[in-house]
């Protein structure tokens, strides 16, 4: 963890309101960090929403920001995640003419499988760590896919 | 009750205690004027531009210790407002700035005097708000008017859109402030207090380094009472002035850039510095790595997210200076101030051979002088603020300061125009001292059009304008380090100083000698109205000690040694 731009996972509970997202990303984006991934949702019968941020820096400045997310009026909780179970999800548009089978094998290699068909395209789904995903889709290049998307991660802590 | 959303900002303004609004009307905002105009619980001052508005709401809150409030309209009438904001965020001053904004229906339509206040003001306010409904407005009010002073204090902007200030809504203000999110520590964990009591007693050359905190905290007089019992000597930053009085034989002085030779010294042999509500701000440590290099630190705070934030802390402990230092109180005993003897002596020595001093070899009045003048004349009975540049620091290092909240100025954001209408806030808060504003030929022209107010409202706010025809601290920095290439600082062409403060109804002076000094100052105490002294002194005199930026503290540009002072 002390190495200089090592990949970090913060996760911030925050009250669901108007505002608070760009509370939150501001103080990335005033030290000039960017942000690799961001979710946000609701969390259930609750009036808080959790934000899994996954970014890169110093400990030092990672530090601040952890602090300063702490200061901002609407945040309940932040996590700094080093113990923790982490998964993203990805989708992905293949041609139909494609190896159906093969891009299932990948699938379920990943947690994951076809989750539409259409009359040109199948669209699959896996959900895994974020390592993984890379794997998956560096292994997915030679099926021609049209279209990617990421989720972004999500943690919880161990 | 069921009222207008304009009804329930003056409600809740008196329901708050307050007293005194700065502010400047404008589209957005004219159904709160409206309500203004109707009531007589408070007073409004009209300055006459929005900046001046933010920064005497600062002085007055300085000054005060209370929330100050002011009020602008939206679009320019904010934007003006933010450089106010920005100053109180980096100074940690507790405000209510409640701005008008266009209607909800028009919000994003680039309407007339439209502009994303909040999306402004996010990242240079404590916290802010955008009200969408005339209903959430009494608990958006209370809620800012605690999010300002408790904690470490801040500025807080509510954005009203003009249509909800027409709204009609219930309004119930008694619902107590309830924020999950938001619950500052303002007690200090025992066992740190404890720790590191024990850690000044096993120092053999502590320091108390003293910070704003102390001052915003209402804890000077504890500080006081820690700092005599221990026998520790003790160092004050540019915000911390006045903590003790400049009498006291335990206050070494200021330190940092400008600092003192004494307290520079002190803070770089010492083996712990204990820092009460300071942050250790670039202007203040110099070369960070060898700030006490070799000192513990015990670091109190009441903003976790300072401390360890430039310098590792020891002991660290969050919570109000003024509990915790009332908890070290109690624990005093533990600590022997014979102790310290030898110590106390070292730095007596550092002054002995570098005092804070300058020399009166010019024909022309030494700016020093004109301080220290004012100082022996009026002293304790004074409030000072100051605008921004080589007066301010001049100030800093040579007013005779001898209660918390007298000294005022912009000290992290360096705010040039902030000195007067500063200073004004100040008045309306302390009507039986003397407001006194030093300022520069260079500061005083961003503002100078508060003279109006000031008159207006019989401010009677006493400028003392240094002049020596230069942006001068630009200039000495030019001097000394871009070798005398003066680009753009000269400021020979000025106006007629007295003539402008006569223009708007205020008595002006300009002197050149000792005499002519004391006699204008005599006169604008006695006359009791707003003036411009301008003081015609040596034109490239400088700031010194001086710690060139990112030099180590030890390193300082000292003044030559002369026999005369």
């Amino acid at each position: 963890m002390n190495n200089e731009n090592a990949r970090r996972v913060i996760s911030v509970v925050v009250v669901n309101e108007a505002s608070v997202l760009s509370r939150v990303t501001d103080l990335f984006s005033g030290r000039g960090y960017n942000i690799t991934s961001l979710t946000v949702a609701p969390i259930p019968d609750t009036e808080y929403s959790r934000l899994t941020i996954v970014t890169s820096g110093s400990v030092r400045v990672m530090e601040q920001i952890t602090k300063q997310l702490n200061k901002l009026i609407p945040v309940l909780r932040v996590y700094e995640h080093e113990d923790m179970v982490e998964k993203e999800m990805a989708m992905v548009k293949f041609p139909i003419t494609e190896n159906l089978s093969d891009i299932n094998a990948l699938c379920e290699a990943y947690n994951g499988k076809i989750v539409n068909v259409g009359d040109n395209v199948v669209i699959t789904m896996v959900a895994d760590e974020p390592k993984r995903i890379d794997n998956y889709l560096n292994a997915i290049k030679r099926y021609n896919p049209k279209e990617i998307v990421r989720s972004g991660a999500v943690a919880l802590e161990r | 009750m069921q009222i207008s959303g304009a009804q329930m900002v003056i409600e809740a303004l008196i329901a708050e205690g307050v007293d005194t609004v700065f502010g400047y009307p404008g589209g957005a905002i004219m159904n709160v004027y409206d309500e203004i105009y109707k009531q007589d619980k408070f007073q409004h001052i009209l300055t006459r531009h929005e900046q001046a508005a933010v920064h005497a709401a600062e002085g007055y809150s300085k000054a005060s210790g209370k929330v100050g409030v002011a009020m602008i309209t939206s679009g320019p009438g904010f934007t003006n407002a933010v450089t106010g904001l920005a100053d109180a965020y980096m100074d940690s001053i507790p405000l209510v700035v409640i701005s008008g904004q266009v209607p909800m229906s028009l919000i994003g339509t680039d309407a007339f005097q439209e502009i994303d206040a909040v999306g402004i003001s996010r990242s240079c306010t404590k916290h802010n708000y955008l009200v969408t409904d005339a209903a959430d407005l009494p608990r958006i009010l209370k809620e800012a008017f605690y999010i300002a002073a408790s904690g470490r204090p801040g500025p807080v902007h509510v954005d009203i859109p003009k249509d909800v200030t027409a709204q009609i809504a219930e309004f119930d203000y008694s619902k107590p402030v309830h924020l999950e999110t938001y619950k500052p520590h303002t007690k200090g964990n025992p066992r740190q207090i404890k720790k590191a009591i024990e850690a000044i007693a096993n120092a053999k050359r502590p320091l108390f380094y003293l910070g704003g905190g102390v001052i915003n905290a209402n804890a000077a007089y504890e500080v006081r009472d820690l700092v005599h019992k221990t026998g520790i000597p003790a160092v004050e930053t540019f915000m911390a002035r006045g903590t003790l009085s400049y009498d006291d034989d335990l206050l070494v002085g200021m330190l940092g850039m400008h600092g003192s030779y004494a307290a520079n010294m002190a803070a770089s042999e010492t083996d712990l510095i204990i820092s009460l509500g300071a942050r250790f701000d670039d202007r203040v440590t110099g070369k960070l790595s060898e700030f006490a290099k070799n000192a513990g630190v015990v670091h109190v705070d009441i903003d976790p997210a300072s401390i360890s934030k430039l310098v590792h802390a020891d002991y660290p402990i969050v919570g109000d200076v003024k509990n915790v230092v009332n908890e070290m109180l109690a624990m005093v005993d533990k600590i022997d101030a014979g102790k310290y003897e030898s110590w106390r002596e070292t730095i007596h020595n550092f002054n002995e051979l570098h005092p804070l001093t300058y020399h009166e070899d010019s024909d022309r009045l030494k700016p020093q002088w004109v301080i220290e003048r004012v100082g022996q004349l009026i002293g304790d009975d004074a409030n000072i603020s100051t605008d921004v540049g080589q007066h301010q620091m001049w100030t800093a290092q040579f007013y005779p300061f001898t209660r918390p909240r007298q000294f005022i100025s912009s000290g992290g954001l360096g705010t040039m125009g902030f000195g007067f209408p500063a200073a004004m806030g100040v008045k309306a808060a302390d009507k039986e001292r003397v407001s006194v504003n030093f300022t520069g030929d260079g500061s005083i022209l961003m503002n100078c059009q508060e003279l109006m107010t000031a008159v207006e409202k019989k401010l009677p706010v006493i400028n003392i304008i240094l002049n020596n025809n230069f942006l001068g601290m630009v200039r000495q920095w030019q001097t000394l380090f871009y070798d005398k290439r003066h680009s753009e600082t000269d400021l020979s062409v000025q106006p007629d100083f007295v003539k402008l403060a006569e223009a708007f109804g205020g008595i002006g002076y300009r002197v050149r000698t000792k005499e002519e000094f004391d006699a204008a100052l005599k006169d604008a105490v006695e006359k009791n109205v707003v003036a411009f002294i301008e003081v015609i002194v040596e034109r490239f005199e400088n700031v010194l000690p001086m710690v060139p930026a990112g030099g180590s503290l030890f390193n300082m540009m000292l003044l030559e040694k002369k026999e005369s002072k």
